[in-house]
């Protein structure tokens, strides 16, 4: 039996952050999906927020640091994606943007993904589906049909009561079908592969 | 070993005082640099080629004609020549005239140019940067080896019986490099014609070097060009000294704070930690430039920058003095030490003209100015 690896990567700005509450609540539900299943899960919970010098420092220098570039890695390398932010101005926050902007853009093609997002009213709810969806859309990556919005009535059980872990439970077992739908996932890409040889880039076929 | 000094010919303003260099100045500044490198005993000054501000380098062999007028045993190189957006037509006849006026002191360097802005001014376009590196070049080493070319291509006008003048000095080319960050098609490029691969070394981590120089050594063998430690591989890379290693820190600091690759980003301790760049005294950059050949093998040329950023002319000659005098003399003695026999040198003309088997005039003679005939129908 494999280990299916959740890569669930917050960029909620404050401590202790709403945004990494949901994203944790998200990793629960799908792991406990898939353990249901007899998959063996590991978590992978990524804090952008402790990464944030180091990702505009590669923005600025075209490369990471090494802490920076083992997420990456643990990110694009995993079975499924969980991306929860915070939403600034109508959409997501400049640091969710930032890392996944880091992201080669072939390098979640195919992969499961689950979106989240907090925000002060829920009014702010689509943009997941206007922004966050999009984005992920344009990555190529298989996105669960329910992204997951929580705003300050959920936590406070002010609104229909128990609406958001209904949605939190149905969008675990859709990404948890996802993945257990898919292949396991070869690990990062190798930038430096070869890819091609001389003949073909020089005369466009095979020797 | 050869060492020496690469420069980009930026323009930039000398953050602790203000000051920006008049384009007089910074071209004046770039050829003294050349001149004090002869000097000092280095062996190699290349010049980079731009064509947008800040930058000033636009005609790379008429400063390098310059240069070797005022020379006598510096080899002339380039870093890069862009083989994307010139002619290549053009590149064969300037640099075999460059060829000719400095007595075979003369190698070049073919880049892609990373400025998507630029191909545009030169009828080309950005996105067929490898494959406008790929037919260019190939075209550039028929122009050089075939008297005669018919040639026909995808980014210019085919040649019919065109001969580019002068033929190469004795018949035989400018040796080549190839320098690429992270493309591995450049790489293979250089291991296909068993030409020379240079990695930048100055902006990035060892490990991109790493891996680019292990994938032209494994391809360089595989073409049959001799064993994966004979590839010839040039290396970049970037210092600051003075005597006491704090002085130089305080010193460069603020340039580097303010340096427009990768300033205003990672602090200089967070740099030169994750890459070469070398800050503190000449036995650190001895140190340092020494343990290069852990990760690269046995190689054949380190060029080092010392001149961007706004640092001052005088700063930099006093950084060539201490390269010459205290630096490189140490790293020429025990990279020697450490080489194999079977590892060669980087080609130079000299070389390249023995393993010829000694050369001779090339000229090509045309047999009729008037009517244009090929100068093949004379032999």
């Amino acid at each position: 039996m494999s280990v299916r690896t959740l890569a669930v990567v917050s960029a909620g700005l404050s401590q202790p952050s709403s945004t990494r509450l949901l994203a944790d609540q998200l990793a629960a539900a799908t792991r406990d999906e898939l353990v249901r299943h007899g998959e063996q899960v590991e978590l992978r919970p990524v804090e952008l927020r402790e990464h944030a010098h180091d990702i505009v420092n590669h923005l600025l220098t075209g490369f990471p640091s090494e802490p920076l570039r083992q997420v990456l890695d643990e990110v694009t390398g995993a079975d499924g994606l969980i991306a929860v932010s915070p939403i600034f101005n109508a959409s997501y926050n400049g640091l969710f943007k930032s890392f996944f902007d880091l992201v080669d853009a072939d390098a979640l093609g195919g992969r499961a993904v689950l979106l989240g997002a907090t925000g002060g009213t829920a009014r702010h709810s689509l943009a997941l589906e206007h922004a966050l969806r999009p984005m992920f859309t344009y990555l190529r990556a298989v996105v669960a049909p329910t992204a997951v919005f929580a705003a300050p009535e959920d936590w406070s059980g002010g609104a229909v009561d128990g609406a958001l872990r209904a949605r939190i439970d149905r969008a675990g077992r859709e990404l948890a079908d996802l993945v257990r739908r898919s292949a396991p996932s070869s690990g990062p890409a190798d930038p430096f592969a070869l890819t091609t040889s001389f003949d073909q880039l020089l005369h466009g076929r095979d020797a | 070993m050869q060492f020496g000094v690469f420069t980009v010919g930026d323009v930039t303003v000398d953050p602790t005082n203000g000051r920006e260099p008049t384009e007089a100045e910074r071209i004046k500044a770039m050829v003294t640099i050349a001149l004090k490198a002869e000097e000092v005993g280095l062996d190699v000054f290349a010049t980079g080629e731009h064509h947008n501000p800040p930058f000033v380098p636009s005609s790379p062999t008429t400063m390098l004609g310059w240069i070797a007028a005022r020379t006598e045993r510096l080899l002339l190189s380039t870093a890069t020549t862009l083989i994307t957006t010139n002619d290549p037509v053009k590149i064969a006849e300037d640099y075999a005239m460059l060829q000719h006026l400095a007595d075979g002191r003369v190698d070049l360097m073919m880049g892609r140019g990373n400025t998507g802005p630029v191909y545009p001014w030169f009828g080309q376009d950005i996105r067929n940067g490898i494959p406008l590196a790929i037919e260019n070049y190939d075209l550039l080493r028929r122009l050089w080896r075939e008297d005669v070319v018919d040639w026909k291509g995808k980014f210019r006008t085919p040649l019919q019986s065109f001969t580019s003048t002068p033929r190469p000095l004795d018949g035989v080319p400018p040796f080549v490099w190839h320098g690429s960050i992270r493309s591995p098609e450049i790489a293979e490029q250089a291991a296909y014609y068993g030409d020379g691969f240079f990695a930048n070394h100055i902006f990035w981590p060892a490990e991109h070097t790493r891996r680019m120089v292990g994938l032209y050594r494994q391809r360089f063998e595989h073409y049959g060009h001799g064993s994966a430690d004979q590839a010839i591989v040039g290396l970049g890379g970037q210092v600051f000294m003075r005597r006491n290693s704090q002085d130089a820190v305080r010193e460069f600091r603020p340039y580097f704070d303010n340096a427009p690759v990768y300033g205003h980003g990672p602090s200089l301790e967070e740099f030169t930690a994750q890459t070469p760049l070398t800050v503190g005294s000449p036995q650190q950059v001895i140190d340092r430039t020494l343990g290069f050949r852990d990760y690269v093998g046995d190689y054949q040329r380190q060029l080092f920058l010392v001149d961007h950023a706004g640092l001052p002319l005088k700063t930099v000659l006093e950084q060539l003095d201490l390269l010459g005098e205290e630096v490189v003399p140490v790293l020429r003695k025990e990279f020697e030490s450490l080489r194999p026999a079977h590892v060669p040198l980087a080609p130079t003309h000299a070389s390249l003209l023995a393993a010829a088997g000694g050369g001779g005039d090339s000229t090509v003679h045309a047999v009729d100015d008037v009517t244009g005939r090929a100068p093949e129908a004379a032999r």
